[in-house]
């Protein structure tokens, strides 16, 4: 190539960067990053921040005011009906919620991947079973699905969060086998069988890297749904349930002081809208930056 | 080739429902002794032995299987263990009230939701599409449990205009249709815009404005029509959170449907009941999205020949 040619390209592309850098980084998607980044510093940071164990009672104290509304510096977001720091709740409330959705997504993810993967590697009657199974997730709403599952095998923590792990695994599936069965036409993926490599390298090395965006995208549209389906579950007092806490839970636990202690339950639910609503808009920008189909609307 | 097409559909309907209920079966029998959560494990043997026999719990796993799907097949999902009636007659009671809820939310829902869209597809970029875009995005991320307390603190508590809970009088359906029909307002909304703008780009649009059509007429009679395939699919995939969204909205709103009903048969371990409701909802599940499949080959004539059906 000629040099001039690359220098009028570069310096093209720098103007381009320059004018869209706020198409392509919009200042919605920017507050919904900081965010996410918020949460997720919290989340991991919730022990070293809190100033109070979130299992600590104090009977005295019993739904004291936060320090907006005249309270006093001690608890600043307040205490519930148990006289337990709020603030201190919220941290490790965030911290749950964070780590059994992202545990769940991520079981599922996996699961439905690999179960992807299979399905287009033995075709037949394995690919038909795998596709079924997915079907009859699709058919039902998951929230049934799990209700049923805590009903036959009780409420513990670790069944709950693999009740998380079965969301959306068909979805990845269903991703994953079209993506292969395409990708297993192309070139690259034929030259590799040519030169004698394995399936499973070719697999790992050469056609998972190139659906992996399409994966991630999957991951973050999925990521608020297992904490809506936590949330709610834990609300309905059947998921996370006490001692333990979660967003869900403090807020079903908080609802019935509603009249006399908003801040019980209204600030629980307000991080799980925010947090939903930063994770949905980051994921729609992602779809629409890695999907060339939409990009010219 | 329509024949054939609902054959295998309709095939594929009774194979999931009968996976459910062989899920049901299976759950029902790792779940733990039936008998020893019955009578307790201090009970003497041969009060065990009476009780597995009176339930046919000593017969084999197949003999137990089939008489299971026999009695489902009639009906019959057995007691509920709380309160020892019918679990079928629990469902009846509540059912009136779970529709009711449900039809109003999404039809209200529907018909919000597509006016919503069409009016932010004709002033796309403009700030009424800002507006009803955001309202969208707050919708679908606004979980409904917290919608309805709020809605709960700002109308029962404050302002006192509306009842907070239970289902006596039509005032008190207001605040948990709302709740639930906000969702699929969101929902609708979007993918009414983005259909409709779809279709606005196409050439017939073009030739409808070209012979002096009315906007009125080329939005309703032209451009509508054609938006409706799309949207008709996400009618079909969003009743499965009507159901899942109106268990929730139910117990907030202490509404004596069988979402309540769910919830209180999981969190008492009543499993008859809870099975009762899984199934039922399967079926009607699968019946809806058999009608759906119908009334795309009404509303899309492509449907009805083989290609169409396949694409």
């Amino acid at each position: 190539m000629k040099p001039w040619i690359t220098t009028v390209a570069r310096w093209r592309k720098k103007e381009r960067s320059l004018v869209t850098a706020e198409a392509r980084f919009p200042a919605l998607v920017v507050a919904a990053l900081v965010f996410m980044a918020f949460i997720f510093l919290v989340a991991i940071l919730a022990d070293v921040i809190a100033p109070y164990d979130y299992r600590a009672q104090s009977l005295r104290l019993r739904l004291a005011s936060p320090v907006f509304l005249e309270g006093d510096l001690r608890h600043i977001l307040g205490t519930d009906e148990l006289g337990r720091d709020v603030f201190s709740r919220l941290l490790y409330a965030t911290r749950f919620s964070i780590v059994i959705a992202l545990a769940g997504t991520l079981m599922g993810a996996t699961l439905g991947t690999l179960l992807g993967f299979i399905a287009a590697h033995y075709r037949g009657t394995v690919e038909e079973g795998i596709m079924m199974l997915a079907d009859v997730q699709a058919s039902l709403p998951f929230m049934l699905i799990a209700l049923a599952l805590i009903a036959a095998f009780g409420g513990s923590v670790l069944l709950f969060t693999a009740i998380m792990g079965i969301y959306g695994w068909e979805v990845f599936a269903r991703l994953t086998r079209g993506v292969v069965l395409s990708a297993n036409g192309q070139g690259y993926a034929t030259a590799m069988t040519a030169l004698g490599a394995p399936p499973r390298h070719i697999y790992w090395r050469h056609i998972l890297p190139n659906i992996l965006s399409v994966l991630i995208v999957q991951f973050t549209l999925n990521f608020p749904q297992v904490i809506l389906l936590e949330t709610s579950l834990s609300f309905l007092g059947l998921g996370i349930r006490p001692p333990l806490t979660s967003l869900g839970q403090m807020l079903g636990a908080g609802r019935a002081y509603i009249t006399t202690a908003w801040w019980v339950a209204i600030l629980p639910g307000s991080l799980i809208f925010l947090t939903t609503m930063s994770i949905s808009i980051i994921g729609d920008w992602l779809r629409d930056r890695f999907d060339p189909t939409l990009r010219n609307q | 080739m329509q024949a054939s097409y609902f054959a295998k559909k309709i095939i594929r309907s009774v194979l999931t429902i009968w996976l459910v209920v062989t899920f049901t079966f299976a759950a029902l029998h790792m779940s733990g002794d039936p008998i020893e959560a019955l009578v307790g494990d201090q009970a003497p043997a041969a009060v065990v032995a009476h009780y597995r026999e009176k339930f046919g719990l000593d017969r084999p796993l197949w003999e137990q299987y089939v008489s299971y799907l026999h009695s489902i097949a009639l009906g019959d999902f057995g007691l509920s263990m709380s309160d020892q009636k019918p679990a079928t007659t629990l469902i009846a009671e509540a059912l009136p009230n779970t529709l009711r809820l449900g039809l109003v939310s999404f039809i209200g829902g529907l018909t919000g939701g597509v006016v919503l869209g069409i009016v932010a597809a004709l002033n796309r970029n403009r700030p009424v599409d800002r507006f009803v875009m955001s309202f969208a995005v707050f919708g679908f991320s606004m979980p409904n449990f917290f919608l309805g307390i709020l809605l709960m603190l700002l109308f029962a508590l404050h302002l006192r205009v509306l009842p907070s809970a239970g289902a006596d009088t039509g005032w008190h359906l207001i605040l948990p249709a709302i709740t639930l029909g906000t969702h699929f307002a969101g929902t609708f909304a979007r993918f009414t815009r983005s259909a409709m703008l779809e279709v606005m780009n196409k050439q017939y649009m073009t030739a409808a404005r070209a012979k002096g059509a009315p906007q009125a007429r080329r939005v309703f009679w032209h451009a509508l029509p054609n938006a409706a395939i799309p949207i008709l699919t996400i009618v079909g995939l969003k009743l499965g959170d009507l159901v899942a969204g109106s268990i929730v909205v139910e117990s907030v709103f202490a509404w004596p449907g069988i979402g309540r009903l769910l919830v209180g048969a999981v969190t008492s371990r009543d499993f008859a009941l809870v099975q009762a409701i899984l199934i039922m909802v399967a079926i009607t599940m699968m019946l809806t999205n058999l009608a759906v499949d119908f009334i795309y080959t009404i509303v899309d004539p492509r449907m009805r020949t083989s290609e169409g059906a396949r694409a």
